[in-house]
């Protein structure tokens, strides 16, 4: 589903990415995990397309379509969603009318017809069921006065109106407690199917406990440098990242 | 004597009084100096006297004290012999400062000859200086103060004979505070104008206190401009403090160019005065200057404040800051008008400016006009104006924990006051201006023909 | 960033859709303005001596005045010789069915959406069409009449109703109140006119769709509202006028006036041709609009909607003169291209307990200039006066300027006003977001710059609402960035 090949890619000047190579498969949850600093919320939105990341060589595809060809927005009907760190607030854009539109968008892309009202209404209706989010949130203006578990869970209510084949979760367990993060987690567990992946960007292991990864990733220094089972990440958990610094001769 | 004024009018009659007096004016300045002079007087004939159909002016009508005002000029020094003992009572022994002493506009040769100064520090006349540093003064007089912006600038231009040169060499940082005394003494009604220039360094740091010391009950006008160049890296405060009596009209300009990386600090505290109007504009013209302006007025009987301020972002990354606060008594008129103007280029530019405003009785009148002049996209700036009333809530609750209405509603002045003093950074100075404000709040604070420090003793 | 830009463009430049120009027969005057034109005007209208002596009275007050000139405003000098003073469709006056009405300003109206046939009148407004000055048109007048209420042409109220004219003309806009109200007061041809009695509730929204289509004309209308004792009332502006290389002037009068208890709502929604992309041609909009709250307890609101015309220069203000009266005015004003705009509100304080709310939205694209000037004045004896303002400008691009220029003049120690404004411009990472959840970046602009401007939308009545979301997105075309 996604495949990338060697990656390279700076903010401002400065190279972050060092040489990715990662291939994520239907059905596969894929935990990205490393240090402060790494790479790790940089290679989320160089997926996503965000245009402050410079792409400096290397290549991204996904299902068989080179991602840099595609604008953020198409990369998002192609079926990519982005978990966001820090939910943006758009003030005075109602959540109905930006989900409305959001879908609707979704739809033509995929040559369906446009949702009415009340069949968009339906949907959300569902969707919010599912993801136990508060009917309230959804009734004002776009992750404006959210507290920050209100905004992460918005992203997954999102994800879930939005069906994504691709859902990068990028630190989606900061600033949680275990209440939100529960049902967050069961969220993303209830989404997941053999035909879409996940890919979980996370700083501990905690998130990992209740989303069971199928591969993790560490990555420093820009590159990643170990893959594995589960089990690194509880190794991790226990021993904290150093062992793989020396491991790698630091 | 009106009569006579009516029929002329305030125009021709400055432009006849320039004209006798053109020789004695320019006497032992250089040409390029006094060329500057014509110019002016077309400016301000073009201009002619502020009024509230001058915009800027909308809420300073200075035409009625222009009309009726038959002044004596001083275009030579008074011989005064200013007793010292009378004008340093202020210098208490913990305010330690470098004294500067001008007298109806003139640097005072005498009072000043025995001030030592940080080495390399020039602290001079601008009749001197225009003598013997001729570079830097023809470089910079009348490049930041013009005479076709401000009818007050044409006039103070038009008249220019003296004031006050500071240089600070580059990288020097003078602990003490320069303080200079402005002192107004005269027999007889007197119309003064004064003319100063700061060069601040690279990477210099001083800090400037302006008084302003009316010594006898006379009525005044005093046209004071001061321009003030900052370099690279330097930092600059410069506070005033204004504590007049009530026939006093007093005219204060500070026009500043702020370089690179500069900071200035500004504050103006008026205790009392007749007509105040304060001009400040300032250029922040190189990356990353700060600039942080304030103002505290005090007004109360039939005196008049009004707080002008512009400052202009050139380059990206400035910031500018301003907090402005009025507290009206009696018949007193206050104004504010502050302009934030935002230069195409000056991207990332921070600008955010306040007034806020209290008025004690129905008699008093505040007029306030912020302004937002922004021509670039990526900027943060926001004003905000307030003119209310003392807070009801707040009062109850103070009376609610037993503290009498009168001391409630001081207290809670005070507080309101107080944050415009919080920005003063020299903390002895901080420390005798709230004493003052304070007694001031509580009408302690009458003797008006002594300076402001004088008070405390 | 680049891309962004490009698109701000591409969106702010799409084309004005009103732009069509209308083949009606018009009845013309010579050019130019003297005595003798306002004459003619006047006998034209077959108005009563007064209303001449009105015009002319106007007339030379407005030969001394100037043009002022304090707006931070660029524009060329104005020949008000060369000006068409009176221009009428000629098939005007009685139409007693739509069946004689000329087809060719049915399809005008038509194509500018607004419904004057009956059937269509079921939507629940009642029109009053003004064409070049005149008023072709007024639907619903017999409902409305059972009920008290007069809706008509100012014609028609000058020669039916010229107690009320005389009584209240000028009564909130003097004919010597400015140079604009000057020029109108002496020359202004038709408008609308409606008066709701004590204790009515007007059952429908009415409206005035204002057409410009003549060449070389000059639009002088004038509206006259009065809200008797406990009535309210709900009144729709619209304006249109077709492409011209040359730019026409509008300058109209508003006048409220709000007794005991009434509630006056006007709601405009101005879309005048704003010339094209590189500033040629367009309607110079020189409006002035005033209300009075006269009596206590009485409300006018003024809402609008601002995205057309070369330049805008207008204040809708109240006067709070009865005890606890209420004022507010909710403005979105959107420049594009070479566009300017300097408009905002005088809110003066005179009556006890008077409350005024200003919100004002700004957004400015393109090259254009966009300004909020306002004035709020509280008398001494207005205690407790209450203001509350708040005026935010959005910048999209860096080429357009926006401007706050707020007067507060406060004699009244009781009152609180407060004023705040801020100036922002869209984050990008607001657009990235919209992307992300697949909104193209052009719709998110839309979306972003409709949320902006939300709080002001929400005060219109329905339709208009839809109408001026559109029209925002409408009027960005071809800006954004």
């Amino acid at each position: 589903m996604l495949v990338i090949k060697d990656l390279y890619a700076k903010v401002e000047g400065k190279d972050i990415l060092k040489g990715i190579n990662l291939t994520v498969n239907a059905g596969e949850v894929h935990a990205i995990m490393g240090p402060n600093g790494s790479g790790k919320s940089t290679l989320a939105n160089v997926l996503a397309g965000h245009t402050n990341f410079e792409v400096t060589h290397g290549s991204i595809t996904f299902n068989g379509k080179d991602i840099f060809d595609m604008s953020p927005d198409i990369r998002a009907k192609e079926g990519l969603f982005l978990s966001f760190q820090y939910p943006v607030e758009i003030p005075g854009v109602s959540m109905v009318n930006f989900l409305k539109t959001a879908v609707n968008e979704h739809r033509k892309y995929r040559n369906e017809k446009e949702l009415t009202a009340g069949d968009f209404l339906k949907l959300m209706r569902e969707k919010k069921a599912m993801v136990q989010i508060d009917s309230q949130l959804t009734n004002r203006s776009v992750n404006e006065g959210f507290s920050g578990g209100e905004k992460k869970k918005n992203e997954i209510f999102q994800m879930a109106m939005l069906e994504p084949t691709l859902a990068i979760l990028d630190e989606t367990d900061s600033g949680l407690d275990i209440d939100a993060l529960r049902i967050v987690s069961n969220g993303v567990n209830m989404l997941k199917t053999k035909d879409n992946a996940t890919i979980l960007v996370t700083h501990y292991q905690r998130l990992l406990d209740y989303i069971v990864p199928d591969f993790v990733h560490v990555l420093y220094e820009g590159r990643i440098v170990k893959s594995a089972g589960k089990e690194l990440a509880i190794e991790i958990e226990e021993k904290g990242y150093d062992w793989i610094k020396k491991e790698l001769g630091e | 004597m009106t009569e006579v004024l009516e029929k002329i009018g305030a125009v021709p009659r400055i432009s006849e009084i320039y004209g006798t007096n053109l020789t004695t004016i320019a006497d032992g300045l250089p040409g390029w100096m006094n060329h500057t002079r014509y110019p002016a007087l077309k400016a301000f004939q073009r201009m002619g006297i502020p009024g509230f159909r001058t915009e800027n002016y909308k809420y300073t009508d200075l035409t009625r004290l222009f009309e009726n005002e038959n002044f004596r000029r001083s275009f030579t020094p008074d011989n005064f012999e200013v007793n010292l003992s009378e004008v340093f009572s202020c210098d208490v022994p913990e305010f330690d400062t470098h004294l500067i002493l001008t007298v109806n506009g003139w640097y005072d040769e005498i009072s000043n000859k025995d001030t030592q100064y940080p080495e390399g520090v020039i602290v001079k006349s601008l009749r001197n200086a225009i003598k013997e540093n001729t570079e830097l003064v023809e470089k910079y007089y009348g490049k930041l103060a013009l005479s076709d912006e401000d009818p007050l600038i044409a006039l103070n231009t038009l008249f220019a004979q003296d004031g006050i040169f500071i240089y600070i060499p580059d990288n020097l940082h003078i602990s003490k505070p320069l303080q200079i005394i402005n002192v107004l003494r005269s027999d007889d009604d007197l119309y003064v104008t004064q003319r100063n220039m700061l060069i601040a360094g690279k990477n210099s740091q001083a800090k400037i206190m302006l008084c302003d010391h009316t010594l006898v009950p006379q009525q005044f006008i005093n046209n004071n401009i001061t321009e003030v160049q900052i370099g690279e890296e330097a930092v600059i405060d410069i506070y005033s403090i204004q504590n007049q009596h009530n026939k006093t009209a007093s005219f204060s300009g500070i026009y500043v160019h702020q370089e690179r990386s500069s900071e200035l600090v500004t504050n103006a505290i008026t205790l009392h005065g007749g007509i105040i109007r304060n001009n400040l504009k300032v250029l922040l013209d190189g990356e990353q200057a700060s600039a942080k302006i304030c103002g505290l007025a005090l007004s109360d009987k039939n005196q008049h404040v009004d707080n002008y301020t512009n400052i202009e972002h050139i380059k990206p990354n400035c910031q500018s800051n301003q907090l402005y606060k009025n507290i009206l008594d009696d018949n007193s008129t206050g104004g504010f008008t502050g302009r934030i103007h935002v230069l195409p280029y000056a991207a990332k530019t921070a600008a955010f400016q306040r007034n806020n405003n209290v008025l004690l009785t129905n008699a008093a009148k505040m007029n306030t006009k912020p302004q937002l002049v922004i021509d670039n996209d990526d900027v943060k700036c926001s004003h905000g104006a307030t003119v209310g009333r003392i807070n009801d809530e707040a009062l109850f609750y103070l009376q609610a924990r037993g503290i009498n209405e009168k001391e409630a509603r001081l207290m809670l002045m005070f507080a309101f006051a107080h944050e415009v003093l919080a920005e003063i950074k020299i903390e002895k100075l901080r420390d005798v201006i709230d004493q003052l404000v304070n007694k001031r709040l509580r009408g302690e604070v009458s003797k008006c023909h002594s300076c402001a420090l004088d008070c405390i003793r | 960033m680049e891309d962004q830009n490009k698109l701000i463009k591409e969106v702010t430049q799409r084309d004005y859709r009103f732009g069509f120009v209308s083949d009606i027969e018009t009845d013309t005057i010579v050019k130019g303005l003297n005595e003798e034109v306002i004459r003619i005007i006047s006998a034209k209208k077959d108005e009563p001596e007064f209303m001449l002596e009105f015009r002319l009275k106007a007339y030379r007050r407005w030969l001394t005045m100037k043009m002022p000139e304090w707006a931070q405003i660029k524009m060329p000098v104005i020949d008000y010789q060369e000006i068409i003073y009176y221009a009428a469709p000629t098939q005007q006056a009685k139409y007693e069915s739509l069946n004689e009405v000329d087809p060719e300003l049915l399809r005008t109206f038509e194509k500018l959406g607004i419904p004057l046939e009956e059937q269509k009148m079921l939507s629940g407004v009642a029109v009053d069409a003004v064409i070049d000055s005149v008023s072709v048109k007024t639907t619903f007048k017999e409902t409305l009449a059972e009920r008290g209420i007069i809706f008509c042409s100012f014609s028609d109220a000058v020669k039916h109703h010229p107690d009320l004219i005389q009584k209240y003309l000028g009564m909130a806009v003097p004919y010597n109140d400015n140079y604009f109200a000057a020029l109108n007061s002496a020359v202004f041809s038709d408008g609308s006119f409606v008066y709701i009695p004590k204790g009515t509730r007007c059952p429908m929204e009415l409206s005035t769709y204002f057409r410009i289509n003549a060449k070389n004309t000059g639009q002088f209308e004038r509206t006259l509202i009065i809200a008797d004792d406990d009535s309210y009332v709900s009144y729709l502006e619209g304006c249109t006028a077709p492409m011209r290389d040359e730019n026409q002037l509008h300058a109209a009068i508003v006048e409220i006036i709000a007794m005991d208890r009434a509630e006056v709502k006007y709601s405009t929604v101005q879309n005048w041709y704003p010339g094209d992309k590189n500033g040629k041609g367009g309607i110079f909009n020189f409006v002035t609009k005033r209300g009075i709250c006269k009596g206590v307890s009485s409300k006018i609101c003024w809402n609008q909607v601002e995205t057309g015309s070369a330049i805008t220069w207008k204040y809708p203000s109240c006067v709070l003169m009865g005890d606890n009266s209420i004022a507010e005015f909710n403005s979105v004003a959107l420049t594009n291209n070479y566009q300017q705009a300097d408009t905002g509100t005088k809110m003066i304080h005179i009556g006890k307990n008077t409350k005024s709310t200003i919100v004002s939205k700004g957004i400015s694209a393109g090259h254009s200039s966009n300004s909020y000037r306002g004035l709020v004045r509280v008398a001494p004896k207005a205690e407790n006066a209450r203001n509350y303002s708040q005026c935010d400008s959005l910048l999209l691009g860096d080429t357009c300027g926006a401007h706050t220029f707020p007067y507060i003049e406060v004699g009244n120690s009781s009152s609180i006003i407060e004023h705040e404004a801020t100036t922002s411009k869209i984050g990008e990472d607001q657009i990235f977001y919209c992307n992300q959840r697949g909104i193209s970046t052009e719709d998110a602009i839309g979306m972003i710059v409709n949320g902006y401007a939300r709080e002001v939308i929400n005060k219109l009545p329905m339709e208009f609402a839809v109408e001026a979301q559109k029209l925002l997105q409408i009027s960005l075309e071809g800006s954004v960035g």
